[in-house]
């Protein structure tokens, strides 16, 4: 498999295309997210499994987003997700919510090619009442059992951020599984990593069940530090600091336009990518 | 001098190992969620058999498939208790994690419900956990509901609130409404009363929340804390005035 810039991965994502990114804590694409700041992507339908973070709140604040469907946007430790609350509160975004197991059941469905898949619970939550696309049945095999019935959903997109791939295009997630159905269930998956490396993954029994097949994977770039400053397994932890300081100057619309300035647009911020 | 954290992380102990409550053999956790942590740690350290789960541990998180797999095991009934908190919680359990106004959150917009609305249905107990205790969170009505804390006759539900603890007191919930369990030293009935917004039954006076004991204390200001360390190091110097230069399990980068 050939390997992007990070920028020509950037520019394989079009305009209005709904992208699937995971949460803070699970090989989240942070420097793909400022690359597409950089290619002034819009109209993004993001789909946070289960939740959103950073990527999503820089890429709602640069302007990039339309809709986001998620169970949660948050910075973790440091609080609110701010630009996405402002945008909500000026409407300048569509908010689709949801709940975490909702959402992987929508992509399992679509993993196995099936139309919908049942979920428990749920049922008196508002999160119903707000979803046309969602139905509650009565459970065929059994009398006076209603349930919840979730449709497929297929994104155009999955981008995550991984330590190593090889030159077959296999990825290596570790312990982080899940982004293998992220990976099954959407169009396509564009990928980051730290590294390239050689030989064949799947050809280790001990790297093989925490590798997600390079049949799933379209374009991979290398950013070392790529998910910067957030966390990456085992490799680096996250940058609290950083993420304290994005919290703070993202309160304003000012503020992250400064944010951008020194840690997106500038040219020492795309030299140190 | 016994700090008010302390105090809450021994009334969730004790919520926990309640003998009348079912069975907690298999407890999870959520994010940002160090007080309801530190309770799990106690009852471990204490030596009952519990097995904890954690999920935001930087390191050694006990899933190979994410948040995907607690759910998995949740729906199997594989997780005995959960704890849950929310933006506002009114008098029927239910909690709002969305927002104030209109949907989805048009006066103030909270994260989100996050698996709110499963877990607390699928797991047969649930811990409510929320220290601000203010008419402002503790509402008569939520203004829309993430995860109901009761469901109507025939829906399929393992269980629900078990208790709401807050920076003022314990409520227990019988499945229909609260009331007041003990007050924390400091307040009174009255003073709950004038901070609460959803009515709740009221028996005689109610005892105060007592103290952790000598026993309980040393192990959370010791192991307790070690564990803790790695996840929450900021709570962890300010509880207990740990240094983070001391975690023995924070990683090398």
């Amino acid at each position: 498999m050939q390997h992007d810039t990070l920028e020509a991965l950037a520019a394989r994502v079009p305009d209005g295309a709904m992208m699937a990114l995971p949460p803070d804590n699970s090989l989240s694409p942070a420097a793909f997210a400022r690359a597409l700041v950089r290619r002034g992507v819009r109209g993004l339908r993001l789909l946070g499994v289960p939740v959103s973070g950073y990527a999503t709140d820089l890429l709602i604040g640069a302007g990039c987003v339309a809709s986001v469907q998620t169970s949660a946007v948050t910075l973790g430790e440091a609080g609110t997700a701010p630009r996405f609350v402002a945008a909500l509160a000026a409407g300048s975004i569509e908010v689709i919510d949801a709940t975490c197991p909702a959402i992987h059941t929508m992509l399992q469905a679509a993993e196995k090619g099936v139309p919908f898949m049942p979920l428990r619970g749920v049922i008196g939550s508002d999160l119903v009442t707000h979803r046309p696309d969602w139905k509650v049945i009565d459970n065929p095999f059994a009398v006076g059992d209603p349930i919840l019935l979730l449709p497929a959903l297929s994104p155009d997109i999955a981008a995550f951020h991984a330590a190593c791939a090889d030159r077959d295009g296999n990825v290596y997630v570790g312990r982080r599984r899940e982004l293998a159905t992220i990976a099954h269930a959407s169009k396509s998956c564009l990928v980051t990593v730290e590294r390239i490396v050689d030989g064949n993954l799947l050809e280790d029994e001990r790297l093989a069940p925490g590798t997600i097949n390079g049949l799933y994977v379209n374009a991979i770039a290398v950013a070392a530090r790529g998910a910067w400053p957030i966390g990456l397994l085992d490799e680096y932890a996250i940058d609290a600091a950083h993420f304290a300081e994005y919290a703070k100057m993202a309160r304003t619309e000012d503020g992250f336009r400064a944010y951008l300035d020194r840690y997106v647009l500038s040219p020492a911020a795309v030299a140190a990518e | 001098m016994i700090t008010p954290q302390e105090r809450l992380i021994g009334a969730i102990a004790r919520l926990i190992v309640d003998p009348s409550a079912p069975p907690a053999r298999h407890i999870a956790v959520g994010a940002a969620s160090p007080i309801p942590a530190a309770a799990c740690w106690l009852v471990k350290k204490l030596g009952h058999d519990v097995r904890l789960s954690l999920l935001h541990r930087p390191s050694g998180n006990p899933f190979t498939e994410g948040t995907r797999e607690l759910f998995d095991l949740t729906g199997q009934g594989r997780i005995d208790l959960f704890f849950l908190g929310g933006g506002q919680i009114d008098g029927h359990a239910n909690i709002n994690l969305l927002g104030t106004g209109d949907w989805p959150g048009t006066t103030a917009r909270f994260p989100g419900s996050f698996g709110s609305a499963f877990m607390y249905m699928m797991t047969p107990r649930t811990i409510l956990f929320r220290e601000e205790h203010s008419a402002r969170v503790l509402v008569p009505k939520v203004d829309m509901i993430s995860a109901p804390g009761i469901s109507a006759p025939g829906v399929f539900r393992r269980g629900t609130a078990q208790a709401l603890v807050t920076g003022r007191c314990v409520f227990s919930f019988d499945g229909a409404g609260f009331s007041l369990a003990s007050t924390h030293p400091g307040e009174t009935p009255d003073s709950i009363r004038a901070a609460t917004g959803f009515s709740y039954a009221e028996a005689g006076t109610p005892p105060t929340t007592p103290d952790p004991t000598e026993a309980e204390l040393a192990l959370l200001r010791g192991p307790v804390c070690d564990e803790m360390l790695a996840t929450y190091p900021d709570f962890c110097r300010r509880v207990w005035r740990r240094p983070v230069s001391d975690s023995p399990n924070r990683s090398a980068a």
